[in-house]
């Protein structure tokens, strides 16, 4: 009786010690944490604060908060950044993109993880290889491709499209594939004992079952053709047919002291992948974690 | 046993002519190449073909216009090594982003990685935060920074009013030489670190707690438990990243060109932009394909440097 008593007093006093200890060691948690969140949010909040002042103003305060709001940015922006457009555009890119990445990645890796057709192991091999090859190796040579294509007549946009499916096909059969391995292969075989074809057990059983992959590559994909830069700049020279990023670099370009009209651009720009953001955000974290370590 | 008697082996002729080995074959073979054939076409023609077309172009004097083209063997590469004293200037810039970048962000990266793992309640959050800088489009960070760099009207010029100083830190960080490639690297930093945070992050909580406890009895304190516990477990993805970082800085473009252009006076210049301006700017495409090979041989002998060190043994 007494031991257990004498150890359920130490066991106590070694808790409080441990629960002390915890807590201070969690104040200063908290306080690097809070400063390095302060690091990475201040610059932004400058930005939204200088997006809804007037120039005269931000020449007065440059960081601080805003003395009284003006809205008249955000139309000034979007008419003189051609934002009605450019968004457009920039819709377009990441939606064709992303759809055609989805379904002839999908495909693709159905008939890699699934098939196994004979020279499986070698195209891996090849995707694996050509996913470490730079851009900087290619571009020159793409640019003479994709500008003798333009002079036939196709479609810039068509083009660039094609170039961002390119480039991220070795990540999305990587991701895909490896999503598609692990689901067990039971389903499927019931499926073909049902006299379903190729195609309708890859789209009735398959799919459904590897959505999160899906999910991923998209959000992946997508996020970085939004806000790609360097291809767009090479590759689109039609003003009407820039992205957001390339309008908008030659925007800051041109209104380069309005600071007013060029924060509140910024803004217009990282609304959509903030409001995504903030949605999926365990999604997003995830995904680009994953698909980050892949390329 | 009469039926069995009169089976004999199967020719090679009827079994091209059997019909369920055809459509056996139809299902294994040719439709999986169908379903694998147009994203791999897709990529020969834009990454595989222009990447043969570009050791080959390196070889040339091309302009980029016109037919003119002259094979001039390995000059290009004699020129950018022994003549051309701006690229040996930016493979020295490349360095230095390198050391940056292989130093700065992964420091930032393991701090808060292992202040976060130990926070319960509101780590989501912290997360959520910390990652949001790398969401950014390039273009937005460095519109974002260059107003904060500015001499008059950033943060440094408010550091200088609040210390009564004049013009000690409100300085243009970009303008000048021996502070703009540090300048571009601490922006492109701000956006980037935060990604390896999160890489980080998620090998700690995956490091089973029972080690910690271990270490705990043993009587370790917590750099003890960061060097003997929390490093072994995520060194896999730490040197994975050292590998990776270490070739993306050889590929480093967009904020530099987004903020200085390799100015000024090339102050800031690296391959990829001085590549750039070759090729599209100045008429020298069999030069700038040149230096993509180079910094594609960079890259390659860094993934040999990790591929050695693995076949020796090292757990990467």
């Amino acid at each position: 009786m007494t031991a257990i008593g004498k150890v359920s007093l130490r066991d106590t006093v070694l808790q409080r010690g441990r629960g002390k200890e915890r807590s201070r060691l969690l104040v200063f948690n908290h306080t690097v944490l809070l400063l390095l969140t302060a690091f990475a949010v201040i610059p932004l909040l400058v930005l939204a604060f200088n997006s809804v002042k007037t120039n005269f103003e931000i020449g007065q305060n440059p960081l601080g908060p805003p003395q009284n709001i003006v809205a008249d940015n955000f139309p000034n922006a979007w008419e003189r950044g051609n934002f009605a457009t450019t968004m457009g555009n920039s819709v377009i890119y990441v939606v064709a993109t992303i759809a055609a990445e989805l379904v002839l990645g999908g495909l693709a890796a159905y008939a890699l993880a699934r098939k196994r057709p004979p020279g499986s192991d070698l195209l891996m091999l090849y995707f694996l290889v050509a996913s470490t090859i730079p851009l900087w190796m290619y571009i020159v040579p793409l640019f003479v491709q994709i500008n003798a294509l333009k002079r036939l007549g196709v479609d810039a946009r068509f083009l660039l499209i094609m170039v961002y499916v390119a480039g991220n096909a070795p990540l999305t059969i990587f991701l895909l594939r490896s999503y598609m391995i692990d689901l067990p292969t039971e389903l499927e075989d019931a499926a073909r004992v049902d006299g379903a074809n190729e195609f309708q057990v890859l789209t009735r059983i398959v799919l459904p079952l590897t959505k999160p992959g899906f999910l991923t590559v998209g959000l992946v994909v997508g996020l970085g053709v939004w806000n790609e830069f360097l291809l767009a700049l090479t590759f689109i020279h039609d003003p009407n047919q820039f992205p957001v990023t390339t309008s908008f670099y030659k925007f800051v370009d041109r209104f380069d002291r309005d600071w007013a009209l060029t924060s509140a651009g910024a803004i217009i720009i990282i609304f959509p992948v903030m409001v995504l953001f903030l949605a999926l955000q365990r999604q997003f974290i995830e995904g680009l974690a994953e698909g980050g370590i892949k390329t | 046993m009469a039926v069995l008697a009169q089976k004999k082996p199967i020719t090679v002729i009827e079994k091209i002519n059997d019909e369920t080995w055809r459509r056996k074959f139809l299902r294994n073979v040719i439709i999986p190449w169908i379903f694998i054939c147009p994203l791999l076409l897709i990529h020969i023609y834009v990454v595989a073909i222009p990447a043969v077309q570009g050791v080959y172009m390196s070889l040339t004097d091309w302009t980029g216009v016109g037919m003119d083209v002259n094979f001039v063997g390995l000059d290009n590469y004699h020129e950018l090594f022994f003549e051309d004293e701006t690229f040996g200037k930016a493979l020295g810039n490349n360095i230095a982003w390198m050391a940056f970048f292989l130093t700065v962000p992964f420091i930032m990266a393991l701090f808060c990685a292992t202040q976060l793992a130990q926070v319960k309640r509101g780590g989501m959050l912290y997360r959520s935060i910390l990652f949001i800088p790398y969401v950014l489009a390039s273009v937005v960070t460095t519109t974002i920074w260059k107003n904060l760099l500015n001499p008059r009207l950033g943060v440094g010029a408010a550091v200088d009013n609040l210390l009564g100083l004049e013009k000690v830190f409100g300085v243009a960080y970009l303008g000048r030489s021996e502070s703009v490639l540090m300048s571009i690297a601490f922006i492109d930093n701000w956006h980037f670190w935060g990604f390896l945070m999160i890489l980080f992050l998620a090998a700690m909580q995956s490091i089973p707690p029972a080690l910690y406890d271990a270490a705990k009895i043993d009587g370790a304190n917590r750099w003890d438990e960061f060097r003997h516990v929390t490093l072994p477990g995520i060194r896999p993805i730490l040197l994975f990243m050292y590998m990776m970082v270490a070739i993306w800085s050889f590929l480093a473009f967009d904020y530099i060109f987004l903020l200085t252009q390799g100015g000024p006076g090339g102050a800031s210049e690296v391959i990829a932009t001085q590549l750039y301006k070759n090729a599209f700017f100045r008429f020298q495409a069999g030069y700038g394909a040149a230096q993509g090979v180079v910094i594609s041989i960079f890259a390659g002998f860094i993934i040999l440097i990790f591929v050695t060190l693995r076949r020796r043994g090292w757990d990467i």
